[in-house]
């Protein structure tokens, strides 16, 4: 393909997005901004805007935390269900059962004023290393998320892993390859390559559950809203923003997923 | 290859001399109730091509997945290359490879060959060619690159050598399946019904690779329902009928005058 092939299908595939339908939601996002600038509150924002960077900050990398450790906590607690030993299995099924028929909220709760406000009880625990981590809020917000994420996504796993065909394995036992190569090599794969799409969307979810950290005094973005609400008394601007914010994020989570599922084969079988 | 590498036709290449490649001895199998092979004896030799032909449900294919444990036999004896493959019981009145480290080595010198391709779907042909060489025998990559990329030309691939399974026909994933057989250097070739799951009219290019393979004098066990195919290119033909061998010889015999009378109603039935 030559250079000026590329040139005109850019300018073609330019041409193709910039619709009438497009133009028209440009023109009212611009008009609503403009309004929201010109006839609402903003002059609190300078004094938040360091508070309000740190909690994005906060936000982002909860999510990001929580959701690679809950994949990493998935992968086993879905091939357990799908092919491990029934003492394997069994429990793998009950936390993640247990985990999606409770609110996340409970959970936050019961470990960080449950567990949280019974470990300073025990002077071991009082005198260890990790004391110094077991007194903030942060690692009860980490713990809660990722067992949420990986039982959400640990469900998915499950299917993803029955999902893939027989035939694929058994070329792989057929050439001699161990149990382990057959996992890493075939199985496992094909397995994180369907999940993909619903990972992206479970991924979604994980940002819209991160404000809940903000109930057990962790400071994300939506606790700063928050704070500038009780301070000012100005109510509608900080959520209007706080809005913006979590769709912009989901707008990246999205873009990446789509990046993540563009390089891999579309058909798979 | 070793014994039949010569000019000779294939049908003539398994001299009685060479050594046994394969030799299963009393090969049982129960599915549950269903008593699938019952008493089953075949041998391949070094350089011989045995074709399996028996009508559907005869267990055929159950024989030919039970040699590399693909299928776990009942009861029975399997060598390969005079490695006898050692069983233990597996607590269900079955038996099961009693040292995984065995059944695996053994299987990466028998190169497999399915009904439905199985070519691994997240990998493009070449990486499925050097998938075993470089993840199971330990073979450097661009050894083993290299030598894909002969193998691809052999069964005519060359061009689609960085394109996935789903974006080529089924004559050519099955050509790429030979291919990724062949990779490993196999002692023995193992067909399942190789072009069962083809369009007819992509069975031939399919066909002309399995015999091209046979007259370079490629040890090779063959469960198919081509009988013209079977009669050119095996060596010796072995007709299975609810589960026990009926009748085999070489194929003149076999498809010029069977005896039993199961066979004969056969071969009338396939039009052999």
């Amino acid at each position: 393909m030559s250079a000026s092939d590329t040139t005109i299908d850019r300018l073609a595939r330019a041409s193709l997005w910039w619709q009438p339908h497009r133009i028209g939601l440009i023109v009212v996002a611009a008009a609503l901004a403009v309004a929201a600038a010109v006839f609402m509150r903003w002059d609190w924002l300078p004094n938040y805007l360091g508070l309000a960077v740190y909690g994005i900050w906060t936000t982002i990398w909860i999510l990001v935390v929580t959701s690679v450790l809950g994949f990493a906590l998935a992968v086993p607690l879905g091939f357990a269900q799908v092919a491990g030993p029934r003492w394997l299995a069994w429990p793998a099924l009950w936390f993640c059962t247990t985990i999606r028929g409770t609110p996340l909220l409970l959970q936050l709760w019961l470990l960080y004023y449950g567990l949280g406000s019974l470990f300073p009880q025990f002077p071991e625990i009082r005198q260890s290393d990790l004391w110094p981590y077991l007194r903030q809020a942060w690692p009860y917000a980490v713990v809660a998320l990722t067992f949420s994420y990986a039982a959400y996504e640990g469900e998915v796993m499950r299917g993803a892993f029955a999902g893939v065909a027989r035939g694929q394995l058994e070329a792989g036992r057929a050439f001699g390859m161990s149990r382990m190569t057959v996992f890493r090599r075939i199985w496992l794969p094909q397995a994180a390559r369907s999940a993909l799409p619903t990972l992206a969307g479970e991924t979604v979810w994980q940002l819209k559950a991160t404000p809940l950290v903000a109930t057990i005094t962790v400071i994300d973005i939506y606790s700063v809203a928050s704070r500038v609400r009780q301070d000012t008394f100005v109510v509608y601007e900080p959520l209007l923003l706080l809005a913006v914010v979590y769709l912009c994020l989901t707008g990246v989570i999205v873009a990446l997923f789509r990046r993540l599922e563009a390089r891999v084969p579309s058909r798979l079988g | 290859m070793t014994a039949g590498a010569s000019v000779l036709p294939a049908t003539t290449s398994a001299a009685n001399g060479a050594a046994e490649a394969i030799h299963v001895e009393d090969l049982h199998k129960k599915f549950g109730d269903l008593h699938v092979l019952k008493g089953v004896s075949i041998s391949a030799r070094d350089g011989g091509v045995v074709a399996i032909i028996g009508g559907s449900g005869s267990g055929k294919s159950t024989l030919l997945r039970c040699i590399n444990c693909l299928e776990n036999p009942t009861s029975g004896i399997i060598r390969v290359n005079g490695e006898e493959i050692r069983l233990k019981p597996d607590g269900r009145g079955g038996a099961m490879p009693a040292d995984r480290r065995q059944i695996e080595r053994i299987r990466s010198r028998l190169g497999m060959v399915f009904q439905s391709f199985n070519l691994w779907n997240h990998m493009t042909l070449m990486e499925n060619v050097i998938e075993v060489p470089v993840h199971v025998l330990g073979v450097k990559r661009d050894e083993a690159i290299a030598a894909a990329e002969t193998l691809l030309a052999r069964v005519g691939l060359s061009e689609k050598r960085d394109v996935y399974p789903a974006f080529l026909s089924g004559g050519q994933q099955q050509r790429g399946a030979i291919a990724r057989a062949l990779a490993i250097q196999p002692r023995v070739m193992l067909f399942d019904e190789p072009t069962s799951a083809l369009d007819p009219e992509l069975v031939g290019e399919v066909l002309k690779v399995i015999a091209d393979l046979a007259r370079e004098g490629r040890t090779m066990v063959l469960v198919t329902h081509e009988m013209k195919f079977a009669r050119e290119v095996a060596s010796h033909v072995v007709f299975l009928a609810n589960g026990i061998v009926e009748e085999e010889g070489p194929p003149e015999q076999i498809f010029g005058a069977p005896r039993s009378e199961r066979l004969k109603q056969f071969i009338r039935n396939v039009g052999g």
